[in-house]
């Protein structure tokens, strides 16, 4: 009997598995399953170089289809799981093919979290995740003049960003009294908030959409609470995501936020292993546990179930960083905020390079960073290595944090 | 198009025609070679692009820049004076012949 590997999920947590099962001379079969039609591609630059046309979708694949079968992948795109029988250790699929397991790897991804108001199926109301919405966006971007992005978190910024810089109206709506609050802190969000407001975008913090209104079946103009009016032809929500959880869930696994998860991303069943977006796992950073929505937490945590498969186990233990790009702007996050008392700042924020440092206690927790990628790179190290860093020394910007 | 040569740690070596304004790494990417991962796609956020130029074209390389300078502090492989990242290298005419080796992993 071959220990056939079975990867449900075709993004980027998909395809780095599969790719380090073979670096970690993996020799069984590995079968790499996506319900999206198109080969494994990059999620990143859709809501950047793609929309605004800077990018074209074959620079987004991963690798080029014959990778796959380079690398004895077996790939198999359009393909949905529809079942998992834990007790035989199979999954059914929607092409009525069955496959046996010896592991299986949960790498399901998520779904837009949808807007439930009057009007949110109107035609020219997007939502950006998947390239076919991407497709969908860029064309519609073309056309459009008056943009409104519902959600002020990055996917929203990212694409209120491009809108701009293709010359658009551009209007922002961000429910909560800052912009990305639940990832940074406040004097990120408002430096982020003015750099958009600076080139004409109008950001409108603390405010929620009522309806949105049409002129036939086509949006035309959204109404906020408090019953002000805004023309809009392109409406493109971004509120977050929910992570996929149901096919878990049917198999009996336990699911609280994402699927449970231990440190060596095992579910409850030892077979089982969930990475990516709809993980849930006891973070070494936090104390706690969390599910990251993020490229560095995708690839790592494939990674490192690669290894534990290939029988070299260990428990994941990365350092969780995070990157958004507006305008010029390179905005860089090391490490997990939760939890934090303190913060200083290292640089000007009127220079528009500075870096916010956060501590739990006398601990470093995360970094922030402004175009200031050295601080970025120094954070990372000095969070894998707990290395202890006071706040002085953190805001004293002619001392090199690499010496540390 | 710019005929750029990969050469993996033990020696194999890969020639590749890579259009003028796409990247060493994408190069490399788009043909499947192993040696070259890219986890962040070209953005300058992850040295795993990390590649030995060949000593006879890094006068006509730009020069490094402080968010490279940053990356290639934190390569797997060793930093040598000639280690750039290959997401930011683009290619154009006077590469052509180019010759790139990878280190021996990226991670």
């Amino acid at each position: 009997m071959p220990d056939e590997v079975v990867i449900v999920g075709g993004g980027q947590a998909g395809y780095q598995i599969a790719a380090s099962l073979r670096t970690e001379g993996y020799a069984e079969p590995v079968f790499l399953i996506g319900d999206e039609p198109h080969l494994p591609y990059q999620r990143p630059p859709l809501s950047k170089a793609f929309v605004v046309g800077k990018q074209d979708q074959t620079r987004l694949l991963l690798r080029p289809e014959s990778y796959y079968a380079g690398h004895q992948i077996e790939l198999l795109s359009g393909e949905k799981v529809i079942g998992i029988e834990r007790s035989t250790r199979k999954v059914r699929l929607k092409s009525g093919r069955e496959l046996s397991y010896s592991k299986l790897v949960l790498a399901l991804g998520a779904r837009n979290r949808r807007l439930q108001i009057p009007g949110a199926d109107l035609d020219g109301v997007c939502y950006l995740r998947t390239l076919g919405e991407a497709v969908e966006l860029k064309q519609r971007l073309e056309q459009a003049h008056d943009v409104v992005v519902i959600g002020g978190g990055f996917v929203g910024l990212e694409v209120a960003a491009s809108a701009r810089s293709l010359g658009k109206n551009v209007t922002v709506i961000e429910a909560l009294p800052r912009l990305m609050a639940r990832a940074v802190g406040t004097s990120i969000s408002e430096f982020i908030r003015s750099a958009h407001a600076e080139r004409g975008t109008e950001i409108i913090p603390d405010a929620h959409v009522a309806e949105i209104r049409g002129c036939g079946s086509k949006a035309k103009q959204l109404v906020l609470g408090n019953g002000r009016p805004i023309d809009a032809d392109l409406i493109v929500i971004g509120i977050g995501i929910v992570p996929h959880t149901d096919l878990a869930h049917e198999a009996g696994l336990p699911v609280e936020n994402g699927i449970a998860v231990d440190e060596f991303l095992r579910t409850s069943d030892e077979n089982i292993f969930a990475i990516g977006d709809c993980a849930q796992y006891p973070s070494a950073f936090s104390g706690s546990r969390v599910r990251l929505e993020s490229v560095q937490n995708a690839v790592d945590q494939g990674v490192s179930v690669a290894r534990t498969i290939a029988g070299k186990p260990a428990p994941y233990a990365a350092v969780p960083w995070f990157w958004s790009d507006q305008f010029e702007i390179r905005l860089q996050m090391a490490g997990l905020p939760h939890g934090h008392d303190r913060h200083v700042v290292r640089g000007e924020p009127q220079s528009g390079k500075f870096s916010v440092f956060h501590f739990r206690g006398a601990m470093l927790c995360s970094v922030d960073s402004v175009n200031r990628p050295a601080d970025h790179l120094a954070a990372r190290k000095l969070l894998a290595a707990k290395t202890v860093l006071s706040p002085e020394q953190a805001a004293d910007a002619s001392l090199d944090l690499r010496i540390l | 198009m710019p005929k750029i040569t990969y050469i993996s740690h033990a020696g194999e070596k890969f020639q590749i025609d890579v259009p003028n304004g796409e990247s060493v790494m994408e190069g490399a990417v788009r043909n499947g070679i192993d040696g070259i991962v890219a986890e962040c796609g070209g953005s300058c956020l992850c040295a795993t692009c990390h590649v030995y130029v060949d000593e006879a074209f890094l006068p006509l390389l730009p020069a490094i820049d402080e968010e490279q300078d940053a990356m290639l502090d934190s390569t797997a492989c060793e930093r040598m004076p000639n280690s750039r990242l290959s997401c930011q290298i683009a290619v154009r005419p006077e590469l052509d012949g180019l010759i790139v080796r990878m280190p021996e992993y990226q991670k």
